[in-house]
């Protein structure tokens, strides 16, 4: 399967998993909100530009939020996190030797300790805003850190179990 | 200007990623504000097709549940019907003339129109509800909604088929109720928390509450009729600081579960705010 078709897939996937199982969740606590649905962002592929990256991002988000009513709520974090993939990912891998071979972002193709970290931080970031907005509008200050905190803990795992459920094949990328 | 372009073409990602942040930021402003523009009206129309398909199949699951409401719905509404009270006849019918005019000249004021839910949300901060029934079918903006065992929000935007329905679960709604005991009123908002429960606030420290209580809609909402549930007295704060109590509710309708409606149009609706907004502007 191409790149292309197999992102459009994960794109629809994705946006169905966050809109029809993950919202429809009936809330555990008021802090806890499973988010899954910014890892399409960090799946995508490494020799993607990064202005394109961002539209597709902002793209993402949109698509979300339309289905949710809060138009912008979800394209603000989704485009940061965007901006800030290209950044972190020249930091945690060597340059020469992974973009080269591999296709995208993955524990095979970063290696365990990288990848925890390029998920982990993203997703911090991504909760943060995320919620910082939501916060803007309400205005309670540990209700903001709790819901980062305990968010940030709930997709962690969410990712994780995805990485366990879904063992993505590492391709070499080839010059086809 | 050759350095203008220099610097547009460094930081172009950047600058991108600016307006991209920036845009999506005037969005949210936006849309938690007004809920008109034609964008999103015409998206709705789309993403009302897709919520559509999900709602039909998933109602089979819920079809138990949904019936045992609508048959205690059906005998509360069958109790309260005329026939079943009985009235010492003493009138004296005088035949006028042939025509059908009620001589009390009673005019119908609200008219139910009832609606699927096809979308809902309890999770976010501002929450809405998307129903299957649009300005096509009679609806406009700022009708209430009620569900089968209590009220569930207004109308804030239509479209031809699919009407958004802003749920009480949504730090703008703010509904007219008042507590049936002593008739105190006050008004019903949500502080974001909990989707089982509802604050009544401005209730005066006068009114004997006790929990448990039922709360109604009160006389003075424009858009909702009187005397309609709203949830029971869960908690009682009383504010040191002023003089009102702030009441905390529990919800009659249950927002995870909501899957029939009833839109209320009220025909006065449009002469009564105009009214009241008229005489505000003096």
């Amino acid at each position: 399967m191409s790149t292309l078709v197999k992102n459009i897939f994960r794109f629809v996937l994705f946006l169905a998993l966050q809109i029809y199982v993950l919202n429809q969740v009936p809330p555990l606590h008021r802090f806890v909100v499973p988010y899954l649905y910014f890892l399409f962002i960090l799946w995508l592929p490494f020799n993607l530009p990064r202005f394109p990256l961002l539209l597709i991002a902002f793209l993402y988000g949109l698509c979300l939020d339309e289905f949710t009513g809060t138009l912008g709520l979800h394209a603000a974090p989704c485009v940061l996190l965007a901006y800030l993939r290209p950044f972190l990912l020249s930091l945690l891998i060597p340059q020469e030797s992974t973009e080269q071979s591999y296709a995208e972002p993955s524990i095979t193709s970063m290696g365990w300790a990288p990848y925890a970290l390029y998920v982990g931080l993203l997703t911090f970031c991504h909760h943060f805003l995320l919620v910082f907005l939501e916060w803007l509008q309400f205005g309670d200050f540990l209700y903001f850190l709790g819901k980062v905190a305990a968010s940030t803990g709930i997709s962690l795992l969410l990712v994780f179990l995805t990485e366990m459920l879904f063992n993505r094949k590492a391709k070499y990328r080839t010059n086809q | 200007m050759k350095n203008i372009f220099l610097f547009i073409r460094q930081y172009f990602v950047f600058l991108s990623f600016l307006l991209l942040e920036a845009v999506s930021i005037v969005m949210l402003t936006q849309t938690s504000k007004t809920h008109e523009t034609y964008f999103f009206s015409a998206a709705n129309q789309v993403t009302g097709v897709v919520n559509d398909r999900y709602s039909q199949f998933r109602s089979y699951f819920t079809l138990q549940a949904t019936n045992k409401e609508l048959a205690a719905e059906n005998s509360r509404l069958r109790n309260a019907l005329g026939m079943n009270f009985q009235t010492p006849d003493s009138t004296v019918k005088q035949k006028i003339d042939s025509s059908f005019r009620d001589s009390l000249g009673q005019t119908r004021k609200f008219t139910y129109l009832p609606a699927r839910v096809v979308g809902n949300s309890y999770t976010l901060p501002n929450n809405y509800l998307t129903i299957e029934r649009g300005s096509a079918q009679g609806i406009s903006k700022g009708m209430a909604v009620m569900g089968p065992s209590g009220i569930v929000g207004v109308v804030v935007e239509t479209s031809p088929d699919y009407s958004k329905v802003m749920s009480l679960l949504h730090r703008n709604s703010k509904v007219s109720a008042m507590l049936k005991k002593n008739n105190q009123t006050g008004s019903i908002e949500w502080d974001g928390s909990d989707a089982h429960f509802l604050v009544l606030r401005n209730v005066s420290k006068s009114a004997k509450v006790a929990k448990g209580d039922t709360v109604l809609t009160s006389t003075y909402s424009a858009n909702f009729p009187s005397h309609l549930m709203v949830g029971t007295v869960a908690a009682i704060q009383a504010d040191p600081s002023s003089n009102f109590y702030t009441l905390k509710i529990k919800t009659a309708t249950n927002f995870f579960t909501v899957q029939w409606v009833d839109v209320i149009a009220n025909k006065n609706y449009g002469a009564q705010t105009e009214l009241e907004n008229s005489s505000k502007n003096q």
